[in-house]
C-alpha cells in the first residue's frame, strides 16, 4: 500500500483496518518512529536516565501529551488494544481525542477495559487494576527534570544526575517539613529508580508511587522538553524520603461513594451548593468493573434505579 | 609530618594574560595561610585553582585525603574533586549570597551539606543545624528563616556555618570580612580565629585587609602581578617587609 508521497505503510496487516489511507501508520513515519524507539530502547537500558530526542510537532498543543502520543505511536503495533486514560478517566477529552486519533491513524482496537489493553497511555495515574508483563503504560510528562525548580540550569541538572549529586532534593523535602511538618509535595513524588537516578514519574500521585515497581514497561515521553526515559520491568523504584519521615503513599480517608472501594485513589466532587461532596474513585474503569459486579457505594442510588 | 597540600608549580593564564605563575608551597594540618596582594594580582584566581574551581594550565594540587593519602586533585576525576568539595574542603565566597541558598532556610543550608553526604534523619540534620547556628552566634529561633532575611555579618557567619558542618580539614577562604563594618569585622574574625583553633582546621585566607592575616595566619604569602614575591611568617614579614611591593603595603595601610 503507497501513499501519495511514497512512504511505505508500517505493516501489512493495516490493509484490513479502518486508518485513513492519507496518513501513515500511527501518524509518524517510520524514520521517526524509529528514531524514538532507539530513544526508548536506550532509556530502557539505563533506567530513569532522560534520553534526548527529536521530538516532533504534534497535531495538538504542547502539555497535552505529545511526548506521550509520540511514545505511543512508536510503540503501537496493529495487533495492539489501546486504552488512554486522562487523570484515571477515559471519557475526557483529552483522553477521547488521543483515543480518536489513534482510531484514525492507526486502526488500533481500543477499550476502556485495563485488563484488555496492551498498550495503555495515560496523564497522571496509574491503573487500580495491577498490570502484567504483557501490557506497556506510557505516561505523558509536561517536566521531565526532577531538579528543575531548585536548578534552573539544565547543564548544571545534567551535571548533578551524573555525577549523583542529589544532596539539593532532600534539601526540598527539609524545607517542607521545616514549614509544614511533614512532605508536602502530593504528586511528582521524586523517586530513585534502581539506585541510581532520581527521577520525575510524571505528575501522578504519591499514592501511585509504590505501583512503579510493576512488571509491565513503563515509558515516559515529554514532547516539548524532547526528553524519554524509562522504567523496566520489576525495577525496583524507591521514594526519597528521610529515616524519621518515611515516604507516606496517602489518600483521602474514605471509600468510593459509587462502589464502596477502600483502596482506590479518589476525587472529590462537590455535588452541590450547600457544601454537599462525594468521594469517587478517580480510575474509572475499576469502578465500573465493581459496580457491574454488584458492589455498592454510601451515595450509590438504589439498584432499582440503576437497572431503570 | 606530610603536609595536607601540596602546591607545586601552578600556572593559571588567561590567554596572553598571566593569573597566576608558578606557585608553590606546603600547607601542614592545623596551620593557616594568608594570601595578600593587590587587586587583579592573581589571588583570587590561585586560591579558585586550588580549590577546583577553575582548572590550572599546569602544576600540580596534592592534598592529604582521608582514605588514599596524597592525590593530586587536579588529575582527579570530577566526582571524586566534588566529593572532597563536600566532605574535606570548604570554601567561604566573599559574598555570602554566593556561597549559601537564598531560597532555603537557614537549617536547609546548613544541612545541605550533611544531606550530601548521605544524611537521611530529619532530627538528626536539624540538630546539628541548630547546634551551628549556636556555634556562629545566631539566635536558634531563626532557624527557619531564609538568608534573605539576614544582616550581611548573619549571612557569611551563617555561610561558615553552613561550610564547617561536615567537619572539613581544610578551608579556603576568599575575602571572608570584605564588605562588612570595622565592629562586625571584628566579631567575625575572634568566631573564625576560635573555630580554627577549636577543630584544628588547616585554612587558606586570601584578603587585601592586613589586620585580617595579622590576626588569623600563621604564614604570608605577598603576590603581585600573578607571581609570589615574599613569603614568610606573618609577624615576621607584616614587621620587617623585604620587597620593595611588601613595603609599600604595609605602609598603605591607614594608622587611626
Amino acid at each position: 500500500m503507497m501513499r501519495p508521497g511514497g512512504d511505505r505503510v508500517g505493516d501489512d496487516r493495516t490493509e484490513a483496518a479502518v486508518t485513513d489511507p492519507a496518513y501513515n501508520f500511527a501518524y509518524l513515519d517510520e524514520q521517526t518512529k524509529r528514531m524514538i524507539r532507539r530513544a526508548i530502547l536506550k532509556g530502557l537500558a539505563v533506567p530513569g536516565y532522560q534520553v534526548p530526542f527529536a521530538s516532533r510537532e504534534m497535531p495538538m498543543p504542547y502539555g497535552w501529551g505529545t511526548g506521550g502520543v509520540q511514545v505511543t505511536a512508536a510503540t503501537l503495533t496493529p495487533d495492539d488494544t489501546l486504552k488512554v486514560i486522562d487523570q484515571g478517566a477515559d471519557d475526557t477529552t483529552n483522553a477521547v481525542s488521543i483515543r480518536k486519533f489513534f482510531q484514525k491513524t492507526a486502526g488500533v482496537a481500543v477499550t476502556e477495559r485495563t485488563a484488555d489493553a496492551t498498550v495503555i497511555q495515560t496523564r497522571h495515574r496509574i491503573p487500580e487494576h495491577p498490570l502484567t508483563e504483557d501490557q506497556i503504560l506510557v505516561y505523558q510528562v509536561p517536566i521531565p527534570e526532577p531538579l528543575r525548580f531548585l536548578e534552573p540550569r539544565e547543564t548544571e541538572t545534567r551535571k548533578m544526575h551524573a555525577l549523583q549529586d542529589y544532596g539539593l532534593m532532600h534539601v526540598k523535602l527539609y524545607e517542607d517539613i521545616a514549614q509544614n511538618g511533614a512532605i508536602a509535595k502530593s504528586y511528582a513524588y521524586p523517586v530513585k529508580v534502581s539506585g541510581r537516578y532520581v527521577m520525575d514519574p510524571s505528575p501522578i500521585p504519591k499514592f501511585d508511587n509504590p505501583k512503579l515497581d510493576m512488571p509491565a514497561i513503563q515509558l515516559f515521553g515529554a514532547g516539548r522538553e524532547q526528553r524519554i526515559y524509562a522504567v523496566p520491568p520489576y525495577t525496583p523504584v524507591v521514594s526519597l524520603d528521610f529515616e524519621d519521615f518515611p515516604f507516606d503513599p496517602s489518600k483521602a480517608d474514605h471509600a468510593c461513594d459509587l462502589c464502596g472501594a477502600d483502596t482506590s485513589y479518589l476525587d472529590e466532587v462537590i455535588v452541590d451548593d450547600a457544601g454537599g461532596r462525594m468521594f469517587v474513585c478517580s480510575d474509572t474503569d475499576f469502578c465500573g468493573e465493581r459496580r457491574d459486579a454488584g458492589h455498592r457505594g454510601a451515595m450509590s442510588p438504589p439498584d432499582a434505579a440503576v437497572q431503570a | 609530618m606530610t603536609p595536607l597540600l601540596q602546591v607545586t608549580g601552578i600556572t593559571r593564564t588567561y590567554g596572553a594574560r598571566i593569573g597566576c605563575r608558578d606557585v608553590s608551597f606546603d600547607l601542614y594540618p592545623g596551620e593557616v595561610m594568608g594570601i595578600v596582594g593587590e587587586s587583579g594580582s592573581g589571588k583570587s584566581t590561585l586560591l579558585n585553582c586550588l580549590a577546583g574551581h577553575q582548572r590550572p594550565d599546569s602544576g600540580q594540587v596534592v592534598f592529604d585525603t582521608r582514605a588514599d593519602g596524597p592525590r593530586d586533585t587536579v588529575a582527579m576525576s570530577e566526582p571524586e574533586r566534588r566529593m572532597l568539595g563536600r566532605t574535606d574542603w570548604a570554601f567561604v565566597h566573599q559574598h555570602a549570597r554566593d556561597g549559601l541558598r537564598m531560597g532555603v532556610s537557614a537549617g536547609g543550608n546548613i544541612g545541605e551539606r550533611l544531606m550530601a553526604v548521605g544524611a537521611r534523619h530529619y532530627g538528626d540534620i536539624r540538630g546539628q543545624a541548630t547546634d551551628w547556628l549556636g556555634r556562629v552566634e545566631i539566635d536558634t529561633a531563626r532557624i527557619d528563616d531564609r538568608p534573605a532575611a539576614f544582616s550581611g555579618g548573619m549571612q557569611q557567619r551563617l555561610q561558615i556555618a553552613r561550610n564547617l558542618v561536615t567537619g572539613p580539614r581544610l578551608v579556603f577562604m576568599d575575602e571572608p570580612t570584605g564588605g562588612l563594618d570595622v565592629s562586625v569585622q571584628a566579631r567575625l574574625l575572634d568566631l573564625v580565629r576560635g573555630l580554627v583553633r577549636q577543630m584544628g582546621l588547616s585554612a587558606l585566607i586570601v584578603t587585601h585587609d592586613l589586620a585580617v592575616v595579622r590576626l588569623l595566619a600563621d604564614r604570608l604569602m605577598v603576590m603581585k602581578d600573578g607571581n609570589v614575591v615574599e613569603t614568610g611568617l606573618t609577624d615576621q614579614v607584616l614587621d620587617d617587609p623585604q620587597h620593595g611591593y611588601t613595603q609599600l603595603l604595609v605602609s598603605s595601610v591607614l594608622q587611626v
